[in-house]
């Protein structure tokens, strides 16, 4: 079963669409993934980054990183639509930060302690919030988690008081 | 009735700014409310889920559409009967009573005797939603008069409950949330002093002579007589049922429905939810259900595959909310209210599968299973109408300048066939070029602009593979102009 008829999109299929950064970029620190495998009319992400580093030659095209010029900033992670990028970081070898998109209450704080979800929702780990910052309600937020973890996490939750 | 109040105070995307606090009288009873609320959208916030009961069989009616286009929310205010709630605001003082069954014939005297008000214009615009307000802000801008009616007390159309950013390009919106989005375009139609905007004001015939009906109702109702030159009518869509037993409990719902009250009133549509359908509209009102605060039981979907965007399924998923492919809904249970649901699989023909039925605990059941295009204007204006599946059903064939077979007639939105915000957008800027050139707006740039649109939409939005099936539609729609010729001819 693929993504369309799940809602998820596995590992394999994120490769073989070409998605994912190649391992060296991946090590040498932050840098974007855009889990945006259908033809959909947008291309907000390409206005978004201030590095020119994602192109799309018709509106409906793939959006495709350039992954030399992606610094993995994150300014387009609270823009696009679909709430589909993320940021992985995997440069310091006992954890990878992810900063992913957040619109639940309560609100982020740095520090917080939260549950990690996987792309079905499943609780997978204890995660730290190391920095969260809002854009037009949308926050971006940087989470510390299991290194090994970098391509499963895709989620959070944070308990509520 | 409940205690409980329903309306929702922190919202993780809406800062709800409600009006000054009012009260007001159902059926004698004193209730609470806040000025800028639907009177259902009050009643609902304090725990009333039947507004009506049914003529024949005196079944109990909830709130379904919620935006003036069904008749389950019929009460008598103020001694005046067939008032659809959820389009009438609520006021201080006034009296609200449940029709069971056909009211009585209304006291005449209470209805006080009507001014009729004729106006010339050069563009009449029917409908303030994007399609409208893009329309008017067009013909406006190029230097036309322009008259804008629109049904609901607020201007927006269903931009107003769209917490979402909008997909797109960023000339048309694209980026920005849909509730923003209205309020941009809203305060661009203020400025323009060239427009005239009448609210809770129904386009209800148009006449002999290209003279258009409206009744403008709210606090200093008129008998409108509109004559314009041409007119934009981007009169919307509204939400298909489904067949099933107990399909008219309250608690089943237009999810477009629960959209309403939950976004643009502040009020919880309920706790527990199942929805009904994968497009688009499921899949983000499960997510905004989860936003408010609710719990979505699952998504049932009756096709093999998931009928909306990948990112807006991925987006639920990652929540833990399950959508079931090869499902659909069997049986609502519940004595005046939805209690209890029940999916059952299906075979390849779409028939329930026995002995696979799921039971669910919820009070909530939206349907999402597509829109149909409201246009009852053309029908009755005697546009040449087409059956098109992919667009929704009926709608009117349209040149590519979107005039219909009446001359002066032009349509944009979803009434010319379900698609998406942008090309509502892009289609009423169409329509209000279209209008403009037609009234002998000689501008090169009107040309260039409406060329460049229409390049824009055919060849490359509607190009994109997830929107096949609009474009197809349209497709169908479309008619040359000669062609259109020999229709209104007759040949």
């Amino acid at each position: 079963m693929g993504f369309k008829e799940t809602g998820v999109i596995t590992p394999r299929e994120l490769e073989e669409k070409g998605l994912l950064p190649p391992k060296e970029r991946l090590e040498k620190g932050p840098v974007v993934i855009i889990e945006c495998p259908e033809e959909i009319p947008c291309n907000i992400c390409v206005d978004a980054c201030p590095f020119n580093a994602i192109i799309m030659d018709k509106i409906y095209e793939i959006p495709r990183v350039q992954w030399d010029k992606c610094t993995g900033c994150g300014t387009c992670v609270p823009q696009c639509p679909g709430l589909a990028i993320f940021v992985v970081d995997l440069s310091k070898p006992d954890k990878a930060l992810l900063t992913l998109p957040y619109e639940f209450k309560p609100e982020p704080t740095k520090g917080a302690e939260v549950d990690l979800l996987d792309r079905e929702g499943r609780v997978v780990g204890k995660g730290k919030i190391v920095n969260a910052r809002v854009y037009d309600k949308t926050w971006a937020v940087t989470v510390e988690i299991p290194r090994d973890k970098w391509l499963e996490v895709r989620g959070i939750w944070i308990p509520r008081k | 009735m409940s205690t409980r109040d329903y309306r929702i105070y922190d919202h993780p995307i809406i800062d709800f700014r409600r009006g000054r606090k009012i009260t007001f009288y159902f059926e004698d009873k004193v209730i609470e409310a806040y000025e800028g609320e639907s009177i259902l959208a009050a009643l609902y916030a304090v725990g009333i889920r039947i507004f009506s009961w049914s003529p024949k069989l005196s079944r109990p009616r909830g709130a379904f559409c919620m935006i003036g286009k069904c008749s389950s929310c019929l009460a008598t205010v103020d001694g005046i009967p067939n008032k659809r709630i959820c389009i009438e605001p609520v006021r201080e003082g006034i009296r609200v009573y449940r029709q069971k069954g056909l009211p009585e014939t209304p006291n005449v005297k209470q209805i006080e005797e009507l001014d009729t008000v004729e106006v010339e214009t050069d563009l009449l615009v029917i409908g303030g939603g994007p399609a409208g307000l893009q329309a008017a802000l067009t013909a406006s801008k190029l230097g036309l008069n322009v008259v804008i009616v629109n049904d609901h007390y607020k201007l927006g159309g269903q931009l107003v409950k769209q917490t979402h950013r909008f997909f797109g390009a960023r000339q048309f919106n694209g980026g920005m949330r849909g509730f923003k989005i209205a309020e941009m375009l809203e305060e661009k139609i203020r400025k323009q002093n060239n427009i005239k905007v009448y609210t809770q004001a129904l386009a209800y015939g148009y006449f002999k002579g290209g003279i258009v009906g409206v009744a403008v109702r709210g606090p200093k109702p008129v008998n409108l007589l509109v004559k314009p030159k041409a007119i934009v009518a981007a009169t919307g869509a509204s939400e298909k049922g489904l067949t099933f037993e107990n399909n008219d409990l309250p608690g089943v719902m237009g999810a477009g429905g629960a959209q309403t009250l939950m976004n643009e009133y502040g009020v919880l549509p309920g706790e527990k939810a199942l929805i009904i359908g994968s497009g688009n509209v499921g899949l983000i009102i499960a997510y905004q259900l989860m936003q408010a605060g609710a719990k979505v039981q699952a998504i049932a979907e009756i096709l093999p595959k998931i009928g909306g965007w990948f990112v807006h399924a991925a987006k639920i998923r990652r929540y833990g909310v399950k959508i079931l492919t090869r499902h659909t809904i069997t049986k609502a249970i519940g004595e005046t209210h939805v209690e209890k649901a029940v999916l059952q699989m299906v075979d390849e023909n779409f028939r329930p599968v026995p002995g696979t039925e799921k039971e669910f605990d919820v009070d909530l059941v939206l349907l999402s299973v597509g829109l149909t295009p409201d246009t009852r204007f053309f029908s009755q204006a005697g546009a040449v109408m087409k059956w098109i599946p992919e667009l929704g059903g009926l709608t009117p064939i349209r040149t590519r300048y979107l005039e219909t077979s009446v001359e002066g007639l032009y349509i944009a939105g979803d009434a010319a066939g379900i698609e998406e915000a942008t090309t509502a957008f892009i289609e009423g800027e169409i329509a209000g070029l279209s209008a403009a050139i037609k009234l002998g707006v000689d501008k090169k740039e009107a040309y260039e602009r409406r060329e460049k649109l229409l390049d824009y939409l055919w060849n490359e939005y509607r190009m994109s593979p997830v929107v096949e099936r609009s474009r197809i539609g349209k497709l169908k729609a479309t008619v040359s102009e000669e062609e259109m010729e020999k229709i209104r001819r007759g040949l």
